[in-house]
């Protein structure tokens, strides 16, 4: 047994390290790390910094412009970029389309698209749930007609993460009502500049404007935008559940969140005394910390399997699972660790007029925004259906 | 990174499991388990034969192991047999005669010819060993303790009574001969003793040995928390076995999803426990020792009630009799959390320590 890195990967860590402490703009760092929304020019502004140096496209292959890594290298590399307090990279174009057009599109398609996402040239949304479709994603309604050389498309997608930063989507459509439900899916790219395709702000729980919906109204998609056959988009939308997603545990976030409790409660008086001196919160603050330390060897034991060639099938759920209940319950011990402190809108408030450290003045609105951690990415509870499925099939 | 048993460990691995398959069944168990002298002579020889004693220690001490992996690897077969054999405080007596350089008295407990228990706890003293009440004196040439030691695991029978008490130098280890003990049956199986000395002659094997104590608590910690992992890996399969037996409303009630989602969550939970016992594992011989055992028997405390419970639950009335092998491991994994210190007892330890993140590896 051993639960060391390699030296390979010890040097590859050590020059993660120093990559980000020579380039990660201290601007862009502060931000994250003050819990402050990213514009689209700082998101875009990491990703060009990440780019340059050829390690934007964790999940692909060095021919299309990935660096080439091997699974634990994107986990250094994912916890590394979350301890530096790096901008989190947006996903979608890079580690969902990207991997579905290396896995299922057009050499043709590769090429076009593949490059437009790593200089910035596009900004890819994801079009898949719908207001009757969430969990129940095979219930989609959003119907594309075939006319000519162009699908007709018709319906409405939601929870489209950052679209108002996006020039384009990919999305799941209905091609067909035969059969079962999943073999009338496809999975089709639309121009949003498209006419007929509309795009509205949905306002979350918090205030904050991160997710839209778009809404589709005789929208002419050329067919040449179909990723893989018609019909195939349900086999398309289940490879990227089960690929292997990096970081799904999110360790490297929750142990940053987890320093950040220590070191407000290391400042914060209350009651008359520190809150790190108070039993009740070093207490819950242990056995989250243990179970944190449970989850980054959880996940390092999963790499390793990956790394012998087993199949990684349920570990991504639990990973998830496990992963966003511990990020939910820091955020809550931190939330609460502020007392009646945590109330303020800091958005209203200059850093000077702030009773609390500045990092910590998003604390309530940031535990009501990670909510969705449970919710996005297939439910918690869908994730507990794939485990158990596998669990009781023997 | 390599999580793999090594080919040693598997076998050693697989030749308990299979002893204990082949010659522990449940009815074994708790015939010995439930009945004076609350162990099996013959399963003990058994134990010894197989090398399970002797690789509680190392070569240089008479043994054949003793790393924090040979114990962590038969205890989770000890958990996944439900075995009830003494053999925790045997391994902390062990450790410590060893570490003493007793090798008059460690054959014979290689051999499991002799066995040794360790008296540490006191009605009022449950972890944290600065609260030891029993106090040593000197009288002449001899040694004399008074005081009252409590859950003494495996103490009826036992050969060699080893007991901390207070001395001028610190805490030290005496040795009591033929002494009368107070035993009972504990609940979840095997015989426990408390020991009411009034100055009584002992033996001095140390003045003071203290961190030695330390050391063998801490291994035996490492050693409940893999007997807990085995413990909770085999209750799940036995779980998810009689959902998928038990029939209601016309189906097998293992399709209904609120039990199915609770399943999953016990699953998560186990494997989390065997990462955190892993840590302890790792750290132990380290400066990382106390902090990852405290992490590991807190977690391991409050996963095996949290397992324990949901098994018998979903078990409804069956998991709540005698007959069912599930009802012996529930109980085991929950009584596991009152031994060397609670859960609570050691989130007090880790905050002692600094809290649980620090000395974590850059």
């Amino acid at each position: 047994m051993d639960l060391e890195f390699t030296p390979e990967e010890r040097a590859f860590r050590d020059e993660v390290r120093a990559f980000l402490k020579d380039n990660l703009p201290e601007e862009l760092a502060g931000k994250v790390a003050a819990g402050k929304e990213l514009s689209k020019d700082d998101l875009l502004r990491w990703q060009a910094i990440l780019h340059e140096r050829g390690w934007l496209a964790a999940t692909w292959p060095e021919e299309y412009g990935g660096p080439g890594w091997s699974a634990v290298e994107r986990h250094i590399f994912a916890e590394e970029c979350a301890l530096h307090n790096a901008p989190r990279l947006v996903p979608f174009g890079l580690n969902m389309l990207g991997p579905v057009l290396l896995k299922f599109g057009t050499e043709e398609q590769r090429r076009e698209i593949l490059p437009r996402i790593l200089d910035g040239s596009d900004w890819w949304c994801q079009g898949y749930s719908e207001p009757g479709a969430g969990s129940d994603l095979a219930s989609l309604k959003t119907r594309a007609v075939r006319d000519g050389d162009h699908y007709v498309v018709n319906g409405q997608k939601t929870w489209t993460t950052l679209g108002q930063h996006a020039n384009k989507i990919f999305c799941l459509v209905r091609t067909s009502t035969e059969g079962k439900p999943q073999e009338g899916i496809s999975f089709l790219l639309v121009d949003l500049d498209t006419k007929g395709v509309e795009m509205r702000p949905i306002r979350l729980i918090e205030g904050g404007h991160e997710v839209n919906e778009v809404f589709f109204t005789d929208a002419r998609v050329p067919v040449a935008n179909l990723v893989g056959e018609e019909n195939q988009g349900w086999t398309i939308a289940k490879y990227l559940l089960t690929h292997e997603r990096t970081n799904i545990a999110g360790t490297g976030f929750s142990m940053k969140d987890m320093e950040r409790f220590h070191r407000l409660s290391r400042q914060m008086t209350r009651d008359g005394r520190k809150i790190a001196d108070n039993p009740i919160y070093a207490a819950r603050a242990a056995e989250i910390e243990t179970e944190l330390e449970a989850l980054r060897i959880t996940n390092l034991r999963m790499l390793a399997n990956a790394k012998g060639g087993a199949a990684g099938g349920i570990e991504s759920s639990m990973l998830k699972l496990k992963g966003t209940q511990v990020r939910q319950a820091i955020q809550d011990l931190y939330r609460s660790a502020l007392g009646p402190q945590a109330a303020p809108m800091a958005s209203e408030l200059s850093e000077n007029e702030l009773a609390v450290p500045v990092e910590a003045a998003r604390a309530a609105p940031a535990y009501f925004n990670n909510r969705k951690l449970s919710i996005f990415g297939g439910s918690n509870e869908i994730q507990r259906n794939i485990v158990a499925k596998e669990l009781f099939r023997r | 990174m390599d999580f793999n048993l090594s080919e040693d460990h598997q076998m050693l691995a697989d030749s308990l499991r299979r002893y204990l398959t082949d010659n522990y069944d449940i009815e074994t168990r708790n015939a010995h388990a439930y009945a004076e002298p609350w162990h099996s002579a013959e399963i003990w020889a058994g134990l010894a034969e197989l090398g399970i004693i002797g690789a509680f220690i190392g070569e240089e001490q008479g043994g054949f192991g003793g790393s924090a992996e040979d114990v962590s690897v038969i205890f989770e077969e000890v958990g996944r047999g439900l075995c009830a054999e003494p053999l925790l405080g045997a391994l902390m007596g062990l450790r410590l005669l060893a570490g003493l350089g007793r090798s008059d008295l460690v054959e014979a407990i290689v051999a499991g010819s002799a066995r040794p228990v360790l008296a540490v706890y006191e009605p009022h003293v449950a972890c944290d060993l600065s609260h030891i009440e029993a106090q040593a004196r000197r009288d002449g040439g001899d040694w004399r303790l008074t005081g009252r030691k409590s859950a003494i695991y495996g103490a009826p029978g036992a050969d060699h009574l080893l007991v901390a008490a207070r001395t001028d130098a610190g805490i030290g280890l005496f040795q009591v001969e033929s002494p009368e003990l107070i035993s009972a049956t504990m609940v979840d199986g095997g015989g426990v003793s408390d020991l009411v000395m009034d100055d009584l002659k002992v033996e001095c094997l140390s003045p003071d040995c203290r961190a030695d104590l330390e050391d063998a608590l801490d291994l035996g910690r490492v050693a409940l928390c893999a007997e807990a992992v085995g413990a909770m890996a085999h209750l799940i399969d036995l779980t998810i076995d009689y959902l998928g037996q038990r029939q209601q409303f016309g189906r097998p009630i293992a399709t209904f999803q609120a039990l199915q989602h609770r399943v999953v969550d016990m699953l998560v939970e186990l494997e989390q426990c065997r990462s955190i016992t892993i840590a302890a594992v790792a750290g132990f011989g380290t400066q990382d020792q106390a902090r990852n055992v405290s992490m590991a028997k807190n977690l391991i405390g409050r996963m095996g009630r949290k397992i324990a419970e949901e098994a018998v639950q979903m078990h409804g009335g069956i998991g709540m009799t005698w007959e069912y092998p599930g009802a012996h491991y529930a109980k085991r994994l929950v009584m596991i959390d009152h031994q060397l210190g609670d859960h609570n007892d050691h989130v007090l330890r880790l905050l002692e320590l600094g809290g649980a993140a620090k000395g974590r590896a850059a």
